[in-house]
């Protein structure tokens, strides 16, 4: 490894300066996905199934299309045919084919010359129903006669005599359980349950859309990744990627959930129906609720057993996922995997399967799969521990992984932080305040992957000495400022001097999403070979001009100088006289760097609560929060501390309240924000943070990426805490005010 | 449905614009008016990102209507900042680095300056209790409390 890979002393790293775009951001003047319009652009609205599973009999579009101003209505019958595998689930999911299948599934769209005309016209499209049996809850949808989603729709890893609805089977491990267990002084067995829970970001979906006869379109989107959007609409619409540009919009948040296609394909559709007209399209946040994204429902098994000192000998873990009505759209591959990552457990097996069932799509959500597999893990381990007497933080701490170690998943871990983050926690004063009447405290850990991927990222000096990033991630909380930082510190220049651009999908190589954690650590990590690719450039320019050898030519402090007195004597060239007169020394000067990010660096953290539970209206407030977890390097500690805060956040929602209600009718009861309820602000506390630093080999400067594992400790954290407040251990979530008081009081009697 | 004419004054400016009657004041002020910055979340008065303050009261622009404002002032998060300088809050929601995504900030930037307009020095659960109705995904708050605490101060001190 270079000497430099092994700093850690920074000029700019670790600062906190203000983001490059905060301006337009506390001025309204940042444009989202709803805020463009184009010249000539008609709005859309679509139809959506009511019914949880029915048959389409007929779609008449008669009344609709008669009115003036209505410009085009399409259906299933719009798209090509012969898709097959991801591509069709996406093609599927767009827009219903002959069964609607959850409600809420589009069954048409329509585009007019105004929003209100659009929704109005929409309403005298009439759709002929043959309603089906429908199945919602996860074991439900595992029975043998559960109404069938999908005859055959299982692959080749379904056993035979499944239920009719399996879509997946999953079985691995390692070590000899039966003798784990027969090491073990206790073992016990649990089930588990989680509610499906929406992402929530406060954007709806919006995009505006032109296709024309040829085949050329252009794309206005809010999304995670405009290459995703690029790759997955040509292929629903059988059109050639590269004729279809995509432009991404700042993004009102996504957490996973804006790295598909929802009603894109859609508005392109509509477009190219129209003559090629622009197309808006809008979600209401109703749309976002009933037919975007969700996370997976999950019933989970989980068998451990542990030694009278705490000591872990061997797992069982058999997970059942939903996740829709889509095959491989459930994280039950991911959750299995995290299930055991944070423990070194002589012995593991892992079981799972994948249920269709009458719901949407689910789409990413932080960490996906790994929330839930924590909760169910992380409570049976606390349940132990309280019935053996030991100290669940000393347990955790007893059992930890740490380099050198296999993972419950398979590989051997390189340099980890998870026994840093617990000594962390045991350090932090949170853990000394007193505990009153009806409080509660609970801890637990989480983990999460990290991901690379594929990267592409273009540099350019300007003419000015200062420079420009093309990056293909889109920032959702931070990552132009954590990309500058980086890009500066490497070419030594001051951070101001470096903007760094989002950019469409005809301006770079294929970039994935904003996903899995990945954009400060991936684009970062192609920002600097980018730069350093630059730098070598702008030596030889420095060494044409001075007429010495290249190599003895270093950069320093943002300047070419002479490496060492052997080397002649010149005065240091900076970037700015190198660029003034690039255009006479060789031309353009920029550096670009393309990669699938490899060296990625594990996750670990660990989080501490505090609740209080009124015995009256079983209602839980939380008290304290603390968040421990292992950044590798904070590029912008601030932008750290917000994702560990509002990963907390949102686990907090999903513990307590979040929770998707659907009536006998199979229909979503609650969707809008009212009764679908994400934390606000008088249900918190402040959010404690501590940022641990075991830095990523893997990464120039040792970022490991921190966006997902903070939303996977809240589940248990919050639920051992409430376990031990009231007495009762509930296992299934949301802890929801109702279901606590009933618990409660079933104690009283007992 | 024919549209109604409708005169107001948007921060400072005095504008028309034509409404039909169904149109919320928020589409107006977007879809009319080219103003942007206040946002729909919900379109159900439950997340607070379409913030605005009508003739001193803050409402969700989403649940007035259009024609509503004939007549009215209206101050919106292009209001906020003089020419050149920044309010308080939109330096201090910089600094503290108080927005993730940024959706939500428009609404919460408003409607925190009407709380710091009526109530110089608040608590933090005051500010939390007066922010309940603007949803934030993305930060869990602590920053944007933080962030209102510390301009309410320096308001204070600049007085």
């Amino acid at each position: 490894m270079p000497k430099d890979e092994l700093k850690s002393e920074f000029r700019l790293i670790g600062t906190r300066p203000d983001r490059p775009d905060g301006l337009d951001k506390v001025t309204g003047r940042a444009r989202y996905g709803a805020d463009m319009a184009l010249p000539g652009m008609l709005f859309a609205a679509v139809v959506r199934s009511p019914h949880a599973h029915a048959r389409i009999l007929k779609i008449d579009a008669s009344a609709a299309l008669a009115l003036d101003g209505v410009k085009a209505v399409v259906t299933r019958a719009d798209f090509p045919t012969g898709l097959t595998g991801e591509d069709w689930n996406l093609q599927e999911n767009s827009m219903a084919g002959d069964v609607a299948l959850y409600d809420g599934h589009a069954v048409a769209a329509i585009a007019a010359t105004s929003r209100l005309l659009a929704e109005d016209a929409a309403k005298l499209i009439k759709v002929d129903y043959e309603v089906l049996p429908h199945v919602i809850d996860v074991d439900d949808a595992l029975r043998m006669d559960a109404p069938v989603i999908r005859a055959g729709a299982g692959d080749h890893t379904v056993p035979e005599g499944s239920p009719p609805n399996v879509s997946k089977y999953i079985e691995f491990g390692h070590g000899d359980l039966e003798a784990g267990f027969a090491a073990a002084d206790l073992v016990r067995e649990q089930t588990y349950k989680t509610e499906a829970t929406h992402q929530g970001y406060i954007e709806p979906h919006a995009c505006v859309a032109q296709l024309g006869a040829d085949g050329k379109g252009e794309m206005w989107v809010c999304t995670q990744g405009q290459w995703y959007i690029r790759r997955m609409c040509s292929a629903v619409l059988g059109l050639e990627a590269s004729q279809l540009r995509v432009t991404p919009s700042e993004i009102g948040g996504g957490f996973g959930g804006k790295t598909i296609i929802f009603m894109e394909p859609l508005a392109l559709a509509l477009s190219r129906k129209a003559g090629g007209r622009p197309v808006k399209l809008v979600m209401s946040r109703s749309d976002v609720l009933r037919a975007t994204g969700p996370t997976a429902s999950a019933s989970m098994d989980v068998k451990l057993g542990m030694t009278k000192d705490g000591k872990l000998t061997a797992a069982h873990v058999n997970f059942r996922m939903q996740g829709g009505a889509f095959t491989g759209a459930s994280p039950v591959g991911e959750a299995l995997s995290c299930a055991l990552a944070c423990y070194d457990i002589p012995a593991v097996m892992h079981n799972g399967v994948e249920v269709l069932a009458n719901r949407p799509k689910a789409a990413a959500y932080r960490a996906p799969g790994s929330p839930m597999a924590a909760f169910a893990v992380e409570c049976l381990l606390d349940e132990m521990c309280h019935e053996l007497g030991l100290d669940p933080l000393d347990v955790r701490l007893k059992n930890a992984v740490h380099e050198g170690v296999k993972a419950s998943y398979g590989p051997t871990y390189a340099k980890i932080g998870l026994v840093e983050v617990l000594q962390a926690v045991k350090a932090h004063p949170n853990l000394l305040a007193k505990l009153g009447p009806n409080q509660g405290r609970g801890i637990a850990s989480g983990f999460w992957f990290n991901h690379g991927g594929e990267t592409s990222v273009s540099l350019a000096i300007g003419e000015d000495g200062t420079v420009t990033v093309s990056v293909g991630t889109p920032d959702v909380g931070g990552g132009r400022a954590s990309i500058a930082l980086m890009t500066a510190e490497t070419l030594g220049i001051a951070y101001e001097a470096v903007r760094v651009n989002v950019v469409e999908t005809g301006a770079l190589g294929v970039n994935e999403p904003s996903h899995g954690s990945r954009a400060t650590f991936a684009s970062g990590k192609a920002a600097v070979e980018a730069a350093r690719s630059a730098i070598r450039e702008m030596c030889r320019r420095a060494a044409k001009e001075w007429g010495i050898d290249e190599e003895a030519v270093e950069w320093k402090d943002g300047a070419a100088m002479p490496a060492g007195p052997n080397a002649g004597k010149f005065p240091p060239m900076s970037i700015a006289e190198i660029a003034a007169k690039m255009g006479g020394t060789g031309g353009p000067i920029s550096g670009h760097h393309e990669t699938n990010a490899d060296g990625v660096g594990a996750s670990f953290g660990a989080h501490v609560v505090d609740v209080e539970v009124d015995p009256e209206t079983g209602r839980t407030t939380i008290l304290r929060y603390l968040v421990v977890q292992d950044a590798g390097r904070a590029i912008h500690p601030a932008y750290v501390e917000g994702q560990y805060q509002g990963g907390a956040v949102q686990g907090i929602g999903w513990a307590l309240n979040e929770e998707y209600v659907y009536g006998a009718n199979g229909r979503l009861q609650n969707a809008v924000f009212l009764d679908y309820r994400i934390p606000v602000a008088s249900d918190l506390p402040m959010i404690d943070t501590v940022i641990v630093e075991v830095p990523n080999p893997g990464h120039p400067y040792g970022v490991r990426g921190v966006g997902e594992t903070g939303i996977t400790p809240p589940l248990p954290a919050v639920a051992n805490a409430v376990a031990m407040a009231t007495g009762v251990r509930l296992r299934s979530l949301p802890l929801s005010p109702p279901k606590v008081l009933a618990a409660i009081k079933a104690k009283g009697r007992a | 449905m024919s549209k109604i004419h409708v005169s107001a004054v948007v921060n400072g400016d005095p504008v028309d614009f034509l409404a039909d009657p169904r149109e919320s004041l928020l589409d107006c002020l977007r879809d009319q008016l080219g103003l942007t910055g206040s946002k729909e979340g919900c379109g159900t008065g439950d997340c607070g990102a379409c913030s605005v303050v009508m003739d001193g009261v803050l409402v969700c622009s989403c649940l007035v209507l259009g024609v509503e404002a004939e007549g009215k002032k209206v101050e919106t998060v292009e209001g906020l900042a003089d020419v050149g300088a920044l309010h308080p809050l939109q330096r201090k929601f910089i600094e503290h680095a108080a927005l993730q995504c940024g959706f939500c900030t428009p609404g919460i930037l408003v409607a925190s300056k009407a709380l710091l307009d009526q109530n110089p020095d608040p608590t933090e659960t005051e500010v939390r209790y007066w922010l309940a109705g603007n949803l934030c995904r993305c930060t869990g708050y602590d920053k944007i409390v933080r962030a209102v605490m510390d301009a309410a101060q320096e308001m204070r001190e600049a007085v």
